[in-house]
């Protein structure tokens, strides 16, 4: 009854009218549902100018700004498109982006977060009320006080332990059942000893409850669970959101008419359209149209390759200059793009051997305490033949080695260390990046996207002739072909000013013409203007009859290139560069940077067998690259990090996100990673030397929960804090 | 000591309301947006029916 009765089923018409829509649609959400990142929003006063300028539309429902994330959430009318909202946004002088919300849905509604953060509330309540209970008791209650003490708390600790726990049952139960031990093991272990032996005690009225410890034990825990979660979850959603800024849209045409349609609804055989400046969807073969195709990110080649007619592209393919229809012949996961997957497969299968800290400390641990509280178990009870009292001291002996500190010693250090990181515009995807970046001794950089920006600029400027440029410039400004922009910039900057030419037209795929003085003017690729082909990228300049002229362009550097790899060689690192472009272009490359070692025109497959045997010789690498070539190479690294601006698949093959376009951070991130990894063998050394004072009072029965509790609270607060000495 | 009967119950009921409380923020989505809220609170437009 109230499904019929909600003010947003009736605010659209075909929900009402058609309610298995509604049920379709789920959540009786109808139309369409918009989502928009806006980067640059900043003030309650940018909230409310969108928000108002959204919901005054009258085919919005509702918009909702989220400063946080600085995305703008839009429920509306069908027919509304996320360019509409765009362009109204962007109207009020913010920058707007279109965000895919299926890509996004995963991080608006963060449940596992959620759910631990409800565990550890409630451990903190329990753990303090029954503190407080604990307190009295240690200040001298007796007899018939101390009992209802102990019973109130035990009646706070057993459900609040059965509820917060779970996340320890549950991994422990996992690992028993894989015949394996991890450092859930002897939590659990600990908790459940604490707390059966704290009831059979209080049953006899004993002295000795420990409902505390094993309270106190799962809230700090819980607490380094949480921050873990919290890290990786931010981390996640950014990640996300890069993916989601590119949602996969295709125009398809069908009988002649053009429909904008997700790529995943394409078929084989499908005809599609692909624009200036389009990636390609699909693997395909070109029916009409002429154009040069952009193939960097998928081989690492800088020079645009000619397309044509009967010529085979593949998805991932830039279009530059002319409209091109591409019949499909192969769509979504067959594509070669996602072939590629099955190397990153293989190469990753290696990386999953490494060990994080944290298992290698429970590795050596798990066994220990086991043991040793088994030992001080069978002594006890040999020496005085009265099972509770070597239960007691088993308890605690448990419960003074329960790795509380160790628990925390990693999440809190990689929570300061990333969020230093993400400050300085660096993403760490995966859990164990900081620890495997923190060993490298080799850094292998791709070449194109990479340490280059992948746009060409302008070099041999000073060489030409001024009316030759001049006339180049008139050519080259309206077309939108990345080196004629390149020329453009380079002598608008220069102060050039263009020719009169007259009759200029594009010729997609070849090149620009015009007349000027009479005669048929040509800018374009060599083979059109009848001069020889150069090893460099070169775009000619033809007059009339007369001798082409040369434009020699090359890879503008990225931001920081220059100032990463001397840091990386200072550091002592080996630098590395491996690219698939020609071999003067990588040369040329190399010395500019120092690189002493490099590779040319490498496959997709060498770069990872490079990587592989490098690793073999005992290096560990650090892979940075940005294409689909590089991926297999990226995954096969010890670690690697991939650009913003890399192909989807890259970025998911890599452990860290570069997310501004300099390249600067990664020595420097070098370097944070270290300290991280020497903060996290500090804090175990820390939580060791606790151990090694506290396990002889437990194992010779002095430790009162007293001592348990302040040893517990102690060494917690000192690894916390050493954590956020971190620079 | 008959006054432990009363305090006990007592800072347990408060600690369980406090305990309550915070379960539904959490529910109810209030730390989705930390950064906005605190800034929407400054904002001068008055809102009869705020959004949820």
């Amino acid at each position: 009854m109230t499904a019929t009765m909600r003010p947003s089923a009736s605010a659209c018409p075909a929900c009402s009218a058609a309610p298995a829509a509604e049920a379709l649609a789920g959540n009786g959400e109808c139309g369409a549902n918009i989502a928009l990142s806006l980067p640059t929003i900043h003030c309650s006063a940018c909230i409310t100018k969108i928000e108002k300028a959204l919901n005054a539309d009258p085919r919005v429902h509702s918009a909702r700004v989220n400063l946080t994330l600085k995305r703008a959430s839009v429920e509306a009318d069908e027919d509304v498109t996320a360019q509409d909202m765009k362009a109204l946004v962007e109207g009020l002088g913010y920058e707007a982006h279109e965000l895919d919300p299926g890509t996004l849905n995963a991080t608006s509604n963060d449940r596992a977060g959620r759910n631990l953060l409800m565990r550890l509330a409630v451990a903190g309540f329990a753990s303090m009320n029954v503190m407080l209970l604990s307190v009295s008791v240690w200040s001298g209650a007796e007899d018939a006080t101390r009992d209802m003490f102990h019973w109130i708390s035990a009646a706070i600790a057993l459900p609040t332990i059965a509820f917060s726990g779970q996340p320890f049952f549950v991994n422990a139960w996992a690992a028993l059942k894989k015949r394996q031990l991890n450092m859930d093991v002897p939590i659990t272990l600990a908790i459940l000893l604490a707390v059966v032996t704290s009831l059979w005690e209080t049953s006899l009225s004993g002295e000795h409850a420990y409902f505390d410890a094993a309270l106190a034990l799962t809230f700090f825990l819980l607490a380094g669970r949480y921050l873990d979660h919290r890290t990786r979850a931010i981390a996640r959603s950014a990640a996300e959101e890069l993916t989601a800024l590119e949602v996969p849209r295709a125009v398809r045409l069908r009988d002649g008419v053009e429909q904008t349609v997700a790529v995943a609804e394409l078929a084989v055989g499908d005809m599609v359209l692909v624009r200036p400046g389009g990636r390609m969807p699909v693997d395909g073969e070109i029916i009409e149209g002429t154009s040069e195709i952009d193939r960097s990110l998928l081989t690492g080649e800088t020079v645009p390759v000619f397309a044509g007619a009967g010529q085979a592209v593949s998805a991932g393919e830039v279009n530059l200059t002319g409209p091109l229809r591409v019949r499909a012949t192969a769509v979504g996961a067959d594509t070669s793009l996602h072939r590629m997957a099955d190397l990153v497969a293989i190469a990753e299968s290696g990386r999953s051997r490494y060990t994080s800290l944290a298992d290698k400390a429970a590795k050596l641990y798990a066994p220990g305490v086991h043991i040793l509280a088994g030992l001080a178990f069978v002594g006890w009870y040999l020496y005085t033949f009265d099972v509770r009292t070597a239960l007691n001291i088993a308890a605690a002996v448990l419960i003074i080695t329960c790795p509380c500190a160790l628990g925390l010693a990693v999440p809190a250090v990689t929570t300061a260390a990333s969020g230093r990181l993400f400050r300085r515009g660096m993403l760490i995807k995966h859990e164990t990046a900081l620890e495997r970046l923190a060993e490298v001794d080799a850094v292998v950089f791709d070449k194109t996207g990479t340490l280059t920006e992948g746009t060409p600029e302008l070099t041999n400027l000073g060489d030409l002739k001024r009316s030759d440029v001049e006339l180049a410039l008139a050519l080259a400004q309206g077309s939108s072909h990345p080196l004629a922009q390149a020329i453009t910039k380079a002598a608008r900057a220069a102060g050039y000013a263009p020719a009169r030419v007259s009759d200029v037209s594009e010729v997609p795929g070849y090149g620009t013409r015009g007349i000027a003085d009479g005669q048929e003017v040509r800018l374009g690729r060599a083979s059109w203007t009848g001069a020889e082909g150069l090893a460099v990228t070169a775009t000619f300049l033809q007059r009339g009859e007369g001798a082409p002229v040369g434009f020699i362009l090359a890879d503008r550097l990225r931001t920081g290139a220059e100032e990463a790899v001397t840091e990386l060689k200072a550091a002592g690192k080996q630098v590395y560069l491996m690219s698939g472009d020609t071999t003067v272009a990588v040369e040329a490359l190399a010395q500019r940077l120092g690189i002493e070692r490099w590779m040319a025109e490498a496959l997709p497959a060498d770069k990872a067998a490079r990587v592989r045997a490098m690793t073999d010789e005992g290096r560990r690498v650090l892979m940075v690259g940005d294409g689909l070539n590089d991926t297999a190479a990226l995954a096969a690294a010890h670690v690697s990090i991939s650009p913003a601006s890399a192909l989807d698949a890259a970025r998911v093959a890599s452990d860290i996100v570069l997310l501004g376009g300099d390249l600067s951070p990664i020595p420097s991130a070098c370097g944070t990673a270290t300290s991280a990894t020497r903060r996290i063998r500090e804090n175990f050394r820390i939580a060791t030397i606790y151990n090694i004072v506290a396990v002889p009072l437990a194992v010779a029965g002095l430790c009162s929960p007293l001592i348990a509790a302040l040893a517990m609270s102690a060494s917690s607060i000192t690894v916390s804090l050493n954590a956020l000495r971190l620079r | 000591m008959t006054i432990l009967a009363y305090l006990i119950p007592i800072s347990l009921i408060m600690g369980g309301l406090g305990l309550a409380f915070f379960i539904w923020t959490v529910k109810t989505n209030q730390y989705d947006d930390p950064e906005g809220d605190a800034r929407r609170i400054l904002s001068d437009e008055y809102d009869d029916k705020p959004k949820q």
